[in-house]
């Protein structure tokens, strides 16, 4: 496949990104402040808060957690601080917690970036660390400034893709739009993940016969029946309530048609593999996350996963989008757009009245992944949504 | 502006994208006749049949079965809950 083949003109190809070690390219450029245990998390926040640049990374985890969750946890605190729109990391620790801070400071300097650890303790105290972690993350600011955007191949971006809030409108037009542009970013060698796997349930087969191999199709059937059996597992019939009530009521009649509306968001292109929580790809095109449907939990699994940005159909209309990465609205519902528009990037519902057919808004939605990329702040952006949380698979004790 | 969406070519019903009255027509462009007469109402983003359905035969939309008919349903009629059956949905107790 070439560009011309795809109707693609030779601008549309490029996007101006900080490079990064490795070949990756950030469109964003922030110094992360990461807690690595949630009792650390205010003392992150000042120091964020103090550096115009800096994002804190809200980590609600972090210690008294089974060793399942804290090998989630490490995988994905390290995922968000190897995520290419970071630029520096600054790691405060407790001192006392499960997750040590150094273990999790050397797992993002694998990634070649600039990363440095506090420890509250060690420090003596929470305003000594606002001190020091002030300065430091300060210098990784001016430094992180210094680098200026360059052209880069569409190749190098990984999209996440994500729904939250879906009437029937989501899969009659939001997300057929978004698997048009998913499918045009993967043509040109980019990366497309899909997540929230309780949202394959009755689709996976749309999934299994794109899957490169057996083994992909294999794990993807795993993963969803592995979610099946947890929810039975604590009883709950997850299945056997979907569609919910409001779904049937708009028009959404079975399991199949409901998660089928769900899984086109990620278009047609093959499937290359499937992934754990915030587990990052090792090469290009579709991936499988196993991910809650819950929008913050799988966004932030996307971040770790090395997502730049994320494109988030919504039926309802909701404010949420990540410390790191640009969240790009879209809903196909005309209602929502007119009554969230200060919220929602993209307008799918012009192919509900009928203004634009499904490809129309697909080109209209790649276009503004390419203008995102390059600097064009997204409406979460703008109003500063930094949702994040880290999935807990098991009890805290 | 159009009043239903046919999401892929082999599909055998199409959701409305405004509600539609019995005894109104539509007609399809592609894998032909079609003039299609709504049989009873069917509203917003619900699903309305563009072929005969036989009881047990899959309804296909997105070029994927979406469930089996309960029953035998005719062009322009309702297609939802009361004729058609998730097939997933009923193996997923085991």
């Amino acid at each position: 496949m070439f560009a011309g083949q795809l109707g693609v003109s030779r601008l549309e190809t490029k996007f101006w990104g900080y490079r990064r070690p490795n070949d990756r390219a950030g469109i964003r450029n922030y110094v992360a402040v990461i807690p690595s245990v949630c009792c650390a998390a205010w003392t992150a926040a000042r120091i964020a808060a103090s550096v115009e640049g800096a994002v804190l990374i809200n980590n609600n985890t972090g210690c008294d957690e089974t060793d399942a969750d804290l090998e989630q946890t490490i995988r994905t605190l390290a995922g968000v601080g190897r995520n290419p729109n970071v630029a520096a990391t600054l790691v405060i620790g407790l001192g006392c917690e499960v997750l040590s801070s150094l273990k999790l400071r050397e797992e993002i300097e694998k990634e070649g970036k600039p990363v440095s650890h506090l420890i509250i303790q060690k420090e003596g105290g929470t305003a000594k660390t606002i001190q020091k972690g002030v300065t430091i993350v300060q210098q990784m600011v001016e430094k992180a400034s210094e680098i200026v955007r360059e052209p880069f191949d569409l190749a190098h971006l990984v999209l996440g893709t994500q729904c939250g809030g879906s009437d029937a409108t989501s899969g009659l037009a939001a997300n057929p739009a978004l698997g048009v542009a998913s499918d045009k970013l993967v043509g040109l060698g980019g990366g497309s993940i899909i997540a929230e796997t309780p949202e394959l349930i009755g689709a996976e087969h749309w999934l299994t016969r794109r899957a490169v191999s057996k083994e992909v199709a294999d794990r993807i059937d795993f993963i969803v029946k592995r979610y099946e059996a947890r929810l039975k597992a604590i009883g709950e019939d997850f299945v056997g309530k979907q569609p919910c009530p409001g779904n049937i009521e708009g028009g959404l009649t079975t399991i199949e048609e409901k998660s089928l509306g769900c899984v086109s968001k990620v278009g047609s292109a093959p499937v290359q593999g499937v992934l754990e929580y915030g587990e990052i790809p090792k090469g290009k095109g579709v991936y499988v996350m196993d991910t809650p449907g819950s929008d913050i939990e799988s966004d932030t699994a996307l971040l770790a996963g090395g997502c730049q940005l994320i494109c988030f159909t919504t039926g309802c209309g909701t404010p949420v989008g990540t410390p790191i990465a640009p969240v790009i609205k879209i809903t196909g519902n005309p209602l929502t757009y007119e009554n969230m528009k200060d919220d929602t990037d993209i307008n799918a519902g012009t192919i509900i009245t009928g203004q634009e057919d499904v490809k129309d808004v697909g080109e209209r939605i790649f276009q503004e992944i390419v203008a995102v990329a390059s600097g064009k702040r997204t409406k979460a952006e703008i109003h500063k949504c930094h949702e994040f949380c880290v999935n807990r698979l098991e009890l805290s004790y | 502006m159009a009043r239903f969406i046919l999401n892929h070519e082999n599909d055998n019903v199409v959701t409305a994208l405004v509600p539609m009255e019995a005894g109104e027509t539509f007609r399809l462009k592609n894998g032909g006749p079609y003039e299609i007469t709504i049989k009873e109402y069917i509203p917003f983003a619900h699903k309305c049949a563009i072929r005969n359905i036989r009881g047990g035969e899959k309804v296909i939309k997105y070029g994927e079965s979406i469930g089996v008919a309960t029953c035998d349903i005719e062009p322009g009629q309702h297609v939802h809950v009361h004729n058609l059956q998730s097939v997933r949905g009923t193996i997923g107790g085991k």
